[in-house]
Protein backbone atom coordinates (compact mmCIF):
# COMPACT_ATOMS: atom_id res chain seq x y z
CA UNK A 1 0.00 0.00 0.00
CA UNK A 2 1.39 3.54 -0.82
CA UNK A 3 1.14 6.31 1.14
CA UNK A 4 0.68 10.17 -0.03
CA UNK A 5 4.50 10.70 -1.56
CA UNK A 6 4.18 7.06 -2.70
CA UNK A 7 1.35 7.82 -5.41
CA UNK A 8 2.87 11.15 -6.14
CA UNK A 9 6.19 8.99 -6.66
CA UNK A 10 4.33 6.68 -9.15
CA UNK A 11 2.39 9.72 -11.40
CA UNK A 12 5.66 11.27 -11.66
CA UNK A 13 6.79 8.93 -13.69
CA UNK A 14 3.75 9.72 -16.31
CA UNK A 15 5.29 13.55 -16.68
CA UNK A 16 7.42 13.28 -19.96
CA UNK A 17 9.72 15.72 -21.25
CA UNK A 18 8.59 18.51 -22.61
CA UNK A 19 5.42 18.05 -20.56
CA UNK A 20 4.16 21.58 -19.79
CA UNK A 21 1.65 20.52 -16.29
CA UNK A 22 -0.79 21.20 -14.32
CA UNK A 23 -0.64 20.45 -10.52
CA UNK A 24 -4.25 20.21 -8.28
CA UNK A 25 -3.98 20.89 -4.64
CA UNK A 26 -3.17 18.40 -2.33
CA UNK A 27 -1.05 15.04 -3.26
CA UNK A 28 -0.91 16.08 -7.30
CA UNK A 29 1.51 18.97 -5.26
CA UNK A 30 3.57 16.41 -4.37
CA UNK A 31 4.30 14.94 -7.56
CA UNK A 32 6.91 17.88 -8.62
CA UNK A 33 8.70 16.70 -5.72
CA UNK A 34 9.54 12.94 -8.00
CA UNK A 35 9.71 14.40 -10.96
CA UNK A 36 13.64 13.20 -12.64
CA UNK A 37 15.53 16.43 -13.36
CA UNK A 38 16.68 15.60 -16.47
CA UNK A 39 13.96 16.16 -18.31
CA UNK A 40 12.65 19.54 -19.05
CA UNK A 41 9.17 19.98 -17.06
CA UNK A 42 7.27 23.22 -16.57
CA UNK A 43 4.44 23.84 -13.90
CA UNK A 44 1.74 25.97 -14.61
CA UNK A 45 -0.63 27.32 -11.95
CA UNK A 46 -4.04 28.52 -13.22
CA UNK A 47 -3.98 31.76 -11.42
CA UNK A 48 -1.51 33.06 -13.84
CA UNK A 49 2.06 31.68 -13.82
CA UNK A 50 4.36 29.13 -15.84
CA UNK A 51 7.86 27.88 -14.93
CA UNK A 52 6.72 27.64 -10.95
CA UNK A 53 9.54 27.12 -8.43
CA UNK A 54 10.24 25.79 -4.85
CA UNK A 55 8.39 27.77 -1.92
CA UNK A 56 10.65 31.02 -0.95
CA UNK A 57 13.53 31.07 1.03
CA UNK A 58 12.07 32.68 4.51
CA UNK A 59 11.99 36.71 4.07
CA UNK A 60 12.32 36.18 0.43
CA UNK A 61 7.86 35.65 0.43
CA UNK A 62 6.53 37.80 -1.79
CA UNK A 63 2.69 38.46 -1.88
CA UNK A 64 2.36 39.25 -5.23
CA UNK A 65 4.07 35.73 -6.15
CA UNK A 66 1.76 32.57 -4.94
CA UNK A 67 0.39 29.56 -6.65
CA UNK A 68 -3.66 28.50 -6.84
CA UNK A 69 -3.35 26.90 -3.54
CA UNK A 70 -2.05 30.91 -2.11
CA UNK A 71 0.74 29.72 -1.45
CA UNK A 72 4.00 31.58 -1.48
CA UNK A 73 6.06 30.21 -4.56
CA UNK A 74 9.38 31.30 -6.41
CA UNK A 75 9.31 30.95 -10.45
CA UNK A 76 12.26 29.37 -12.52
CA UNK A 77 14.09 31.49 -15.10
CA UNK A 78 11.95 31.07 -18.63
CA UNK A 79 9.13 31.76 -16.39
CA UNK A 80 6.15 33.71 -17.27
CA UNK A 81 3.07 35.40 -15.59
CA UNK A 82 -0.78 36.38 -17.26
CA UNK A 83 -3.86 36.85 -16.69
CA UNK A 84 -6.67 34.67 -15.84
CA UNK A 85 -8.22 34.58 -19.07
CA UNK A 86 -4.57 33.45 -20.91
CA UNK A 87 -4.62 30.82 -18.11
CA UNK A 88 -7.20 29.25 -18.94
CA UNK A 89 -6.52 29.41 -22.85
CA UNK A 90 -4.12 27.54 -21.79
CA UNK A 91 -6.34 25.01 -20.26
CA UNK A 92 -9.22 25.17 -22.47
CA UNK A 93 -6.65 25.17 -25.51
CA UNK A 94 -5.35 21.80 -24.54
CA UNK A 95 -1.43 23.39 -24.38
CA UNK A 96 -1.06 22.40 -21.28
CA UNK A 97 -0.33 18.39 -21.76
CA UNK A 98 -1.39 17.03 -18.55
CA UNK A 99 -3.58 17.94 -15.37
CA UNK A 100 -3.32 15.91 -12.66
CA UNK A 101 -5.76 16.46 -9.90
CA UNK A 102 -7.55 14.99 -6.58
CA UNK A 103 -11.14 12.99 -6.35
CA UNK A 104 -13.84 12.27 -4.13
CA UNK A 105 -15.26 9.60 -6.72
CA UNK A 106 -14.44 8.04 -10.36
CA UNK A 107 -16.80 6.36 -12.11
CA UNK A 108 -16.20 3.79 -14.35
CA UNK A 109 -17.33 5.87 -17.63
CA UNK A 110 -14.69 8.53 -16.66
CA UNK A 111 -16.83 10.98 -14.66
CA UNK A 112 -15.49 12.54 -11.86
CA UNK A 113 -16.82 14.08 -8.53
CA UNK A 114 -14.16 16.39 -6.57
CA UNK A 115 -16.33 19.83 -5.56
CA UNK A 116 -19.19 19.47 -3.54
CA UNK A 117 -20.71 17.21 -0.88
CA UNK A 118 -24.66 17.86 -0.49
CA UNK A 119 -25.61 18.89 3.31
CA UNK A 120 -21.85 20.13 3.51
CA UNK A 121 -20.42 24.09 3.35
CA UNK A 122 -19.72 24.41 -1.12
CA UNK A 123 -17.08 25.87 -1.13
CA UNK A 124 -17.24 25.85 -4.81
CA UNK A 125 -15.04 24.35 -7.75
CA UNK A 126 -12.23 26.61 -8.69
CA UNK A 127 -10.64 25.99 -11.93
CA UNK A 128 -11.19 21.91 -11.60
CA UNK A 129 -14.30 22.34 -14.10
CA UNK A 130 -12.30 24.13 -17.17
CA UNK A 131 -9.38 21.54 -16.30
CA UNK A 132 -12.02 17.89 -16.67
CA UNK A 133 -12.95 19.51 -19.43
CA UNK A 134 -10.72 20.64 -21.46
CA UNK A 135 -7.78 18.53 -20.68
CA UNK A 136 -6.61 15.68 -23.15
CA UNK A 137 -4.59 13.87 -20.39
CA UNK A 138 -6.28 13.46 -17.10
CA UNK A 139 -4.78 11.55 -14.15
CA UNK A 140 -6.45 11.20 -10.99
CA UNK A 141 -3.95 10.84 -7.81
CA UNK A 142 -6.47 9.93 -4.50
CA UNK A 143 -6.54 7.33 -2.14
CA UNK A 144 -8.46 3.55 -3.72
CA UNK A 145 -11.47 4.28 -0.46
CA UNK A 146 -12.68 7.05 1.33
CA UNK A 147 -12.48 7.87 5.24
CA UNK A 148 -15.29 5.40 5.82
CA UNK A 149 -13.74 2.49 3.77
CA UNK A 150 -16.16 2.78 0.95
CA UNK A 151 -14.72 2.53 -2.69
CA UNK A 152 -14.06 5.82 -4.36
CA UNK A 153 -14.12 3.65 -7.50
CA UNK A 154 -17.69 3.25 -8.68
CA UNK A 155 -20.40 2.26 -11.27
CA UNK A 156 -21.61 6.10 -11.56
CA UNK A 157 -20.94 8.79 -9.14
CA UNK A 158 -23.31 9.81 -6.51
CA UNK A 159 -22.04 12.85 -5.54
CA UNK A 160 -22.17 16.18 -7.66
CA UNK A 161 -19.92 15.73 -11.10
CA UNK A 162 -17.18 17.89 -11.93
CA UNK A 163 -16.99 16.72 -15.38
CA UNK A 164 -18.41 13.52 -17.95
CA UNK A 165 -16.17 10.99 -19.26
CA UNK A 166 -12.95 12.74 -18.94
CA UNK A 167 -10.48 10.99 -16.49
CA UNK A 168 -8.19 8.70 -18.58
CA UNK A 169 -5.98 7.18 -15.59
CA UNK A 170 -6.35 6.91 -11.74
CA UNK A 171 -3.19 6.34 -9.49
CA UNK A 172 -4.10 5.12 -6.04
CA UNK A 173 -3.03 3.80 -2.66
CA UNK A 174 -3.53 0.30 -3.99
CA UNK A 175 -3.03 0.77 -8.08
CA UNK A 176 -2.93 2.28 -11.02
CA UNK A 177 -6.02 1.99 -13.34
CA UNK A 178 -7.06 3.25 -17.01
CA UNK A 179 -10.75 4.01 -17.74
CA UNK A 180 -11.99 2.08 -20.58
CA UNK A 181 -15.06 1.54 -22.70
CA UNK A 182 -15.55 -1.59 -20.49
CA UNK A 183 -14.63 -0.03 -16.92
CA UNK A 184 -11.44 0.01 -14.87
CA UNK A 185 -8.79 -1.34 -16.57
CA UNK A 186 -5.99 -2.69 -13.64
CA UNK A 187 -2.38 -1.74 -14.94
CA UNK A 188 -0.55 -1.68 -11.88
CA UNK A 189 -0.96 -3.06 -8.22
CA UNK A 190 0.68 -1.28 -5.62
CA UNK A 191 3.89 -3.44 -3.71
CA UNK A 192 2.46 -5.37 -1.43
CA UNK A 193 -1.30 -5.57 -2.77
CA UNK A 194 -2.63 -8.55 -4.24
CA UNK A 195 -5.26 -8.38 -7.35
CA UNK A 196 -8.05 -9.86 -4.88
CA UNK A 197 -7.50 -6.55 -2.13
CA UNK A 198 -7.94 -4.51 -5.13
CA UNK A 199 -10.91 -5.81 -6.36
CA UNK A 200 -12.73 -6.00 -2.91
CA UNK A 201 -11.73 -2.03 -3.13
CA UNK A 202 -13.42 -1.03 -6.11
CA UNK A 203 -17.07 -1.25 -6.45
CA UNK A 204 -16.75 -0.10 -9.98
CA UNK A 205 -16.39 -2.91 -13.08
CA UNK A 206 -12.49 -3.90 -12.76
CA UNK A 207 -10.89 -5.69 -15.48
CA UNK A 208 -8.00 -8.06 -14.51
CA UNK A 209 -6.02 -9.15 -17.76
CA UNK A 210 -3.66 -11.53 -16.89
CA UNK A 211 -0.80 -10.77 -14.49
CA UNK A 212 -0.40 -7.64 -12.96
CA UNK A 213 2.24 -6.38 -12.58
CA UNK A 214 3.95 -4.75 -9.05
CA UNK A 215 4.10 -0.98 -9.44
CA UNK A 216 7.84 0.22 -10.01
CA UNK A 217 8.37 3.43 -8.19
CA UNK B 1 -3.15 63.12 -24.75
CA UNK B 2 -6.12 61.91 -22.63
CA UNK B 3 -5.77 62.36 -18.89
CA UNK B 4 -7.67 59.32 -16.95
CA UNK B 5 -5.80 60.45 -13.47
CA UNK B 6 -8.48 61.62 -10.54
CA UNK B 7 -7.93 62.87 -7.26
CA UNK B 8 -7.57 59.80 -5.13
CA UNK B 9 -10.35 56.85 -4.24
CA UNK B 10 -12.86 59.29 -3.12
CA UNK B 11 -13.19 60.99 -6.81
CA UNK B 12 -12.62 57.70 -8.10
CA UNK B 13 -15.66 55.78 -6.75
CA UNK B 14 -17.94 58.87 -7.41
CA UNK B 15 -21.50 57.33 -8.83
CA UNK B 16 -21.23 54.02 -6.88
CA UNK B 17 -25.15 53.59 -5.38
CA UNK B 18 -27.09 50.91 -4.23
CA UNK B 19 -28.06 47.64 -5.96
CA UNK B 20 -25.14 47.94 -8.37
CA UNK B 21 -23.18 44.80 -9.76
CA UNK B 22 -19.02 45.25 -9.31
CA UNK B 23 -16.46 43.47 -10.72
CA UNK B 24 -13.26 43.31 -8.40
CA UNK B 25 -9.70 42.05 -9.11
CA UNK B 26 -7.78 39.47 -7.45
CA UNK B 27 -6.44 35.94 -6.79
CA UNK B 28 -7.39 35.06 -2.90
CA UNK B 29 -6.17 38.02 -1.43
CA UNK B 30 -3.68 38.97 -3.80
CA UNK B 31 -4.06 42.18 -6.35
CA UNK B 32 -7.15 43.01 -4.61
CA UNK B 33 -8.22 46.72 -4.80
CA UNK B 34 -7.59 47.66 -1.04
CA UNK B 35 -7.85 50.94 -1.25
CA UNK B 36 -11.40 50.76 -3.50
CA UNK B 37 -12.78 47.73 -1.00
CA UNK B 38 -11.69 50.55 1.81
CA UNK B 39 -13.98 53.24 0.32
CA UNK B 40 -17.14 51.08 -0.73
CA UNK B 41 -17.00 50.30 3.13
CA UNK B 42 -17.16 54.05 3.74
CA UNK B 43 -19.59 54.85 1.48
CA UNK B 44 -21.45 51.85 2.81
CA UNK B 45 -23.31 51.19 -0.07
CA UNK B 46 -25.99 48.24 0.15
CA UNK B 47 -27.55 45.06 -2.00
CA UNK B 48 -24.32 44.96 -4.08
CA UNK B 49 -23.64 42.01 -6.61
CA UNK B 50 -19.97 41.43 -6.48
CA UNK B 51 -18.31 39.33 -9.15
CA UNK B 52 -14.69 38.13 -7.96
CA UNK B 53 -12.92 34.73 -7.98
CA UNK B 54 -12.98 35.03 -4.08
CA UNK B 55 -14.23 36.86 -1.39
CA UNK B 56 -11.52 37.85 0.65
CA UNK B 57 -11.57 36.54 4.13
CA UNK B 58 -13.24 37.58 7.17
CA UNK B 59 -11.02 40.53 8.28
CA UNK B 60 -10.02 41.55 5.08
CA UNK B 61 -10.84 41.86 1.22
CA UNK B 62 -14.52 41.32 0.32
CA UNK B 63 -14.67 39.97 3.28
CA UNK B 64 -14.59 43.67 5.00
CA UNK B 65 -17.75 44.18 3.05
CA UNK B 66 -19.50 40.99 3.90
CA UNK B 67 -19.20 42.11 7.45
CA UNK B 68 -21.46 44.70 7.16
CA UNK B 69 -23.77 43.32 5.39
CA UNK B 70 -23.26 45.21 2.20
CA UNK B 71 -23.29 41.93 -0.32
CA UNK B 72 -26.74 40.84 -1.92
CA UNK B 73 -25.10 38.17 -4.40
CA UNK B 74 -21.28 36.97 -4.54
CA UNK B 75 -20.31 35.11 -8.25
CA UNK B 76 -17.45 33.73 -7.57
CA UNK B 77 -15.43 30.25 -8.51
CA UNK B 78 -14.26 29.55 -5.17
CA UNK B 79 -15.46 31.11 -1.60
CA UNK B 80 -13.41 29.10 0.75
CA UNK B 81 -11.54 30.66 3.87
CA UNK B 82 -14.52 32.64 5.11
CA UNK B 83 -16.70 31.77 8.22
CA UNK B 84 -18.92 35.08 8.24
CA UNK B 85 -19.80 34.12 4.22
CA UNK B 86 -20.70 30.84 4.93
CA UNK B 87 -23.03 32.06 7.52
CA UNK B 88 -24.71 34.30 5.72
CA UNK B 89 -25.14 31.88 2.63
CA UNK B 90 -26.39 28.78 5.03
CA UNK B 91 -28.91 31.25 6.33
CA UNK B 92 -29.63 32.68 2.74
CA UNK B 93 -28.85 36.16 3.61
CA UNK B 94 -26.15 35.89 0.44
CA UNK B 95 -26.91 35.01 -3.05
CA UNK B 96 -24.35 32.99 -4.25
CA UNK B 97 -23.48 32.02 -7.76
CA UNK B 98 -21.13 29.86 -8.54
CA UNK B 99 -19.28 29.76 -11.70
CA UNK B 100 -15.67 27.58 -13.15
CA UNK B 101 -12.94 29.59 -12.92
CA UNK B 102 -12.16 30.00 -16.61
CA UNK B 103 -15.56 30.72 -17.87
CA UNK B 104 -15.39 33.36 -14.97
CA UNK B 105 -12.83 35.20 -16.55
CA UNK B 106 -13.61 34.38 -19.86
CA UNK B 107 -17.20 36.02 -18.62
CA UNK B 108 -15.25 39.14 -18.16
CA UNK B 109 -13.08 38.80 -21.07
CA UNK B 110 -16.10 38.66 -23.54
CA UNK B 111 -17.94 42.02 -21.73
CA UNK B 112 -14.53 43.89 -22.37
CA UNK B 113 -14.11 42.51 -25.98
CA UNK B 114 -17.63 42.98 -26.88
CA UNK B 115 -19.31 39.49 -27.50
CA UNK B 116 -22.41 38.74 -25.82
CA UNK B 117 -21.84 35.24 -25.60
CA UNK B 118 -19.43 32.25 -26.26
CA UNK B 119 -19.25 28.55 -26.12
CA UNK B 120 -16.99 26.46 -23.05
CA UNK B 121 -16.95 22.62 -22.22
CA UNK B 122 -16.49 23.78 -18.38
CA UNK B 123 -19.22 22.55 -16.87
CA UNK B 124 -21.02 20.69 -19.03
CA UNK B 125 -23.11 17.64 -17.93
CA UNK B 126 -22.64 19.07 -14.05
CA UNK B 127 -25.21 21.51 -12.42
CA UNK B 128 -23.61 24.47 -13.65
CA UNK B 129 -25.34 23.57 -16.88
CA UNK B 130 -29.10 23.89 -15.59
CA UNK B 131 -31.08 26.46 -17.36
CA UNK B 132 -28.13 27.17 -20.23
CA UNK B 133 -28.11 26.39 -24.22
CA UNK B 134 -25.53 23.71 -24.77
CA UNK B 135 -24.32 22.76 -27.94
CA UNK B 136 -22.25 20.44 -30.16
CA UNK B 137 -18.87 21.35 -32.04
CA UNK B 138 -16.88 18.73 -33.64
CA UNK B 139 -18.16 16.03 -31.95
CA UNK B 140 -17.83 17.09 -28.20
CA UNK B 141 -20.80 19.16 -25.94
CA UNK B 142 -20.42 23.16 -24.75
CA UNK B 143 -22.47 25.50 -22.93
CA UNK B 144 -23.37 29.04 -23.65
CA UNK B 145 -21.87 30.92 -21.21
CA UNK B 146 -22.87 35.03 -21.20
CA UNK B 147 -20.84 37.90 -20.71
CA UNK B 148 -20.81 39.54 -17.80
CA UNK B 149 -22.62 43.37 -17.15
CA UNK B 150 -21.14 45.42 -14.71
CA UNK B 151 -21.72 48.83 -13.62
CA UNK B 152 -17.81 49.17 -12.09
CA UNK B 153 -14.70 47.41 -12.58
CA UNK B 154 -12.13 47.69 -9.21
CA UNK B 155 -9.03 46.75 -10.52
CA UNK B 156 -5.32 46.99 -9.03
CA UNK B 157 -2.10 47.44 -11.28
CA UNK B 158 1.49 47.82 -9.98
CA UNK B 159 2.38 50.56 -12.15
CA UNK B 160 0.49 53.02 -14.33
CA UNK B 161 0.85 56.09 -16.12
CA UNK B 162 -1.53 59.38 -16.51
CA UNK B 163 -2.88 57.88 -20.00
CA UNK B 164 -4.55 55.18 -17.88
CA UNK B 165 -1.33 52.77 -19.27
CA UNK B 166 -1.56 49.63 -16.66
CA UNK B 167 1.25 47.12 -16.19
CA UNK B 168 0.76 44.52 -13.33
CA UNK B 169 2.97 42.55 -11.32
CA UNK B 170 3.28 38.59 -10.55
CA UNK B 171 0.30 36.67 -9.44
CA UNK B 172 -1.37 39.69 -8.63
CA UNK B 173 -2.33 39.88 -12.55
CA UNK B 174 -4.64 37.57 -12.70
CA UNK B 175 -8.38 38.29 -13.29
CA UNK B 176 -7.18 42.53 -12.66
CA UNK B 177 -6.30 42.74 -17.21
CA UNK B 178 -9.85 40.80 -17.72
CA UNK B 179 -12.24 43.48 -15.95
CA UNK B 180 -10.29 46.47 -16.92
CA UNK B 181 -13.33 48.17 -19.87
CA UNK B 182 -15.45 45.85 -18.89
CA UNK B 183 -17.67 47.53 -16.99
CA UNK B 184 -19.44 50.56 -17.65
CA UNK B 185 -16.76 52.79 -15.73
CA UNK B 186 -13.31 50.90 -15.23
CA UNK B 187 -11.38 52.39 -11.98
CA UNK B 188 -7.68 51.25 -11.51
CA UNK B 189 -6.25 51.77 -8.78
CA UNK B 190 -1.89 51.33 -8.70
CA UNK B 191 1.46 51.16 -6.28
CA UNK B 192 3.33 53.46 -8.75
CA UNK B 193 1.62 56.36 -10.61
CA UNK B 194 3.82 58.27 -13.19
CA UNK B 195 3.99 60.59 -15.85
CA UNK B 196 3.33 59.75 -19.23
CA UNK B 197 6.18 58.56 -21.39
CA UNK B 198 7.44 56.58 -17.90
CA UNK B 199 6.33 53.36 -19.11
CA UNK B 200 7.55 51.54 -22.27
CA UNK B 201 4.84 51.31 -24.34
CA UNK B 202 6.18 48.34 -25.33
CA UNK B 203 6.13 46.88 -22.10
CA UNK B 204 2.07 48.15 -21.55
CA UNK B 205 0.13 45.53 -20.34
CA UNK B 206 -3.44 47.22 -20.80
CA UNK B 207 -3.78 50.29 -23.04
CA UNK B 208 -5.20 52.51 -21.37
CA UNK B 209 -8.55 52.81 -23.41
CA UNK B 210 -9.58 50.19 -21.14
CA UNK B 211 -9.61 52.56 -17.92
CA UNK B 212 -11.72 55.08 -17.38
CA UNK B 213 -10.47 56.54 -13.69
CA UNK B 214 -6.61 55.72 -12.12
CA UNK B 215 -5.65 57.11 -8.62
CA UNK B 216 -2.58 56.21 -6.62
CA UNK B 217 -3.49 53.90 -3.61
CA UNK B 218 -2.16 54.13 -0.50
CA UNK B 219 -1.25 51.67 2.38
CA UNK B 220 -1.29 48.46 0.81
CA UNK B 221 -1.29 45.55 3.71
CA UNK B 222 -1.01 42.99 0.89
CA UNK B 223 -1.93 40.34 3.41
CA UNK B 224 -0.43 36.78 2.36
CA UNK B 225 -3.17 33.79 3.16
CA UNK B 226 -0.82 30.63 2.72
CA UNK B 227 2.89 31.71 4.04
CA UNK B 228 4.74 28.92 2.71
CA UNK B 229 9.00 28.53 3.05
CA UNK B 230 11.77 26.69 3.00
CA UNK B 231 14.62 26.71 5.15
CA UNK B 232 18.20 27.53 3.57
Amino acid sequence: MLDKNGIAKRIAKEVKDGYYVNLGIGIPTLVANFVRDDIAVEFQSENGVLGMGPFPFEGEEDADVINAGKQTITTLDGASFFDSATSFAMIRGKHVDLTILGAMEVAENGDIANWKIPGKMVKGMGGAMDLVASAENIIVAMMHTNRAGASKLLPQCSLPLTGVGCVKKIVTNMAVLEVTAEGFLLLERAPGVSVEEIKNATAGKLIVNGDIPEMKL
Amino acid sequence: MIKKVVSGVEAALSGVTDGMTLMLGGFGLCGIPENSISQLVKLNVQGLTCISNNAGVDNFGLGLLLQKKQIRKMISSYVGENDEFERQMLSGELEVELTPQGTLAEKCRAAQAGIPAFFTPAGYGTEVAQGKESREFNGKMYLMEEAYKADFAFVKAWKGDEAGNLVFKGTARNFNPCMCGAAKVTVVEVEELLPAGALDPNEIHIPGIFVNRIFKGTHYEKRIEQRTVRSK
